[in-house]
């Protein structure tokens, strides 16, 4: 990997963006969600917000600390090798019920095709692989999920196409939950009745990144039934917490 | 007490300081698009802290209120009357039940704001009132607004001089993560070039053209990585677009730099067609002031208002000529 990393650079007046690597790897995803959980607990002075995205963590201060903070962010980037310290173990998976049927799969042959396998194959590929929420952005509360296999590292589309809300997309060894329907250029492969987001919701947005995700299949009828009952916007999903 | 909202324009929405702190929820802080016109309403008014404010792009709309208040009108100045006398822009004035205040387009920039000085009481989100994608939806008319208790009633009318912010120009660009992954001779034809405003542009970006871009054809792939208000977004075609208040938290664009916060008003106010140029700057050269310490240097410009005949469209009702003529001789 020619990657480089970790680098601090700033972003803004009043942040810095630890860098881990360029491109998307396990290694640097690891690197990131145990530095943002480090860079928690130590509370360095002056931290206002920290947010994990991809391969990078962003930390915003109090810019009344000046340069002292980011040589506080440097001290505490030293007192690890992040890249090799593995996945950090999820508090909490959640458990999503999805539906792979044709009218909400428009696109599962296509990337079947594309990942040398039948679509039924894809579709156990997908509920075999727990992923983990990578990072939350683009929308309010909206995952990146990964990652999955390396035959699923496959471009967006460049023209975009309107999915729902619910929507399960894929790209990049990556799945995205929708939260909102939107144009996009990944590809449709389920649909789902969880929101991510929901304003009325005790908790609005439901993920938080690090957490686990399982996909369990269900038939369009079965999401149907949970689409009527179910008003939570969790899509029938269940929740384990682990210890 | 409330604000009736009679008639709005198309993108009118309660806005505030925004909500700092969400970005890990993949919640931006939004907020006002010109942070600036909220300083200035609180200065005029005589607030400690940032007001919630309604925001109007280009086009305001019809307002009453069942209470006297005063209010704050900042940002882009846009034509207005409280029945059908003319209201002066970055100023305050006082709003009786009955009377209509109305406001039109904006004769310069984009974003207008209507300040009331109790404030606007809608439930926070989060920790803001402001409308943003999933909280908070644009005002519509019919739309009524509660209102916070004005205890300054007596303050007289204030104004004050603004920067000048509505016609784009030059701003201040900060380098950031990823303008080292620029070649330095597209580094230097980007940041150098004039730019248009284009009309791609909203609370979430504002476009920039260019008449040639000798820099489009090449291409830096990076991951989608956290993006703030201000970054430069170098998009596909090489077209610019700098993020405002409302832009998302996470993006895949290459960024060549950030508009200085103190800078982002002047991007937001700058109307289509505007030219504007980048100034590079270091890191740690210019300060950013803290909300309190700008609303105490925006309060140093204001003074009171005293009205300019000119301004004045009903002179004839001040009875300046009374006896001399009826004062509609003109009008068959």
């Amino acid at each position: 990997m020619s990657d480089r990393g970790p680098e601090v650079l700033p972003l803004g007046h009043d942040g810095l963006v630890v860098r881990f690597a360029l491109h998307l790897s396990e290694a640097a995803n690891d690197a990131v969600l145990g530095f943002a959980e480090a860079a928690r607990v130590a509370n360095v002075p002056g931290l206002l917000e920290v947010v994990p995205a991809l391969a990078s963590v962003y930390l915003r201060y109090d810019p009344a600390r000046g340069e002292a903070f980011g040589k506080d962010v440097s001290d505490l980037l030293e007192t690890d090798d992040w890249y090799s310290r593995g996945r950090p173990p999820a508090k909490r998976c959640w458990e999503i019920p999805c539906s792979f049927e044709a009218a909400d799969a428009p696109e599962l042959g296509a990337v079947a095709r594309a990942t040398s396998q039948t679509p039924d194959a894809a579709i156990a590929e997908v509920l075999a692989t727990e992923v983990r929420v990578l990072a939350i952005g683009f929308a309010p509360g909206q995952p990146y999920l990964g990652l999955l296999p390396p035959a699923w590292d496959q471009p967006r589309r460049r023209e975009l196409t309107e999915v729902p809300a619910g929507a399960l997309v894929t790209a990049l060894r990556q799945l995205v939950l929708f939260a909102n329907p939107s144009p996009t250029g990944w590809k449709q492969i389920g649909r789902t009745a969880f929101r991510p987001f929901q304003g009325d919701r005790d908790d609005p947005v439901a993920l938080r990144t690090g957490d686990a995700v399982r996909f369990i299949r269900v038939d369009g009828a079965t999401l149907a039934g949970i689409e009527e009952r179910d008003h939570s916007g969790l899509g029938g999903a269940k929740l384990v917490e682990r210890s | 007490m409330t604000l009736y909202l009679d008639t709005v324009g198309p993108q009118v929405s309660v806005q505030d300081g925004g909500r700092p702190g969400c970005m890990a929820l993949g919640i931006s802080r939004g907020g006002t698009a010109d942070r600036q016109a909220l300083i200035e309403a609180a200065a005029l008014l005589g607030l400690r802290e940032l007001p919630a404010a309604v925001e109007m792009a280009g086009l305001g709309g019809a307002f009453r209120t069942d209470t006297p208040c005063r209010i704050a009108l900042t940002g882009a100045s846009m034509t207005a009357t409280i029945d059908d006398t003319p209201a002066a822009w970055n100023a305050t004035h006082l709003l009786l039940p009955g009377q209509s205040l109305r406001i039109g387009g904006a004769r310069a920039g984009v974003y207008g704001y209507l300040t009331p000085a109790g404030g606007i009481e809608t439930p926070k989100i989060l920790g803001s009132r402001s409308a943003h994608p999933g909280l908070g939806d644009r005002l519509v008319a019919g739309d009524i607004l509660p209102v916070g208790a004005d205890g300054g009633l007596r303050q007289p009318s204030r104004t004050l001089t603004t920067d000048g912010r509505f016609g784009g120009g030059e701003v201040r660009v900060l380098p950031g993560p990823q303008t080292a992954l620029f070649p330095p001779e597209i580094r230097r034809a980007i940041l150098g070039a004039t730019f248009v405003v284009g009309p791609r542009t909203n609370r979430q970006a504002t476009e920039l053209r260019a008449g040639a871009r000798p820099w489009s054809e090449h291409r830096i792939e990076v991951v989608s990585d956290v993006i703030i208000p201000g970054d430069i977004q170098i998009t596909g075609d090489g077209t610019p677009f700098v993020l405002l208040a409302e832009c998302q938290t996470i993006g895949g664009y290459p960024r060549i730099g950030t508009v200085h916060p103190s800078d982002l008003p002047r991007i937001a106010q700058a109307p289509v067609g505007s030219q504007i140029r980048f100034v590079e700057v270091e890191h740690g050269s210019v300060k950013v002031p803290d909300d309190a310490t700008a609303i105490a240097a925006a309060l140093r410009g204001v003074r009171a208002l005293v009205r300019d005949p000119a301004e004045i469209g009903d002179l004839l009702s001040y009875q300046l000529v009374g006896g001399v003529t009826a004062g509609d001789e003109l009008d068959d």
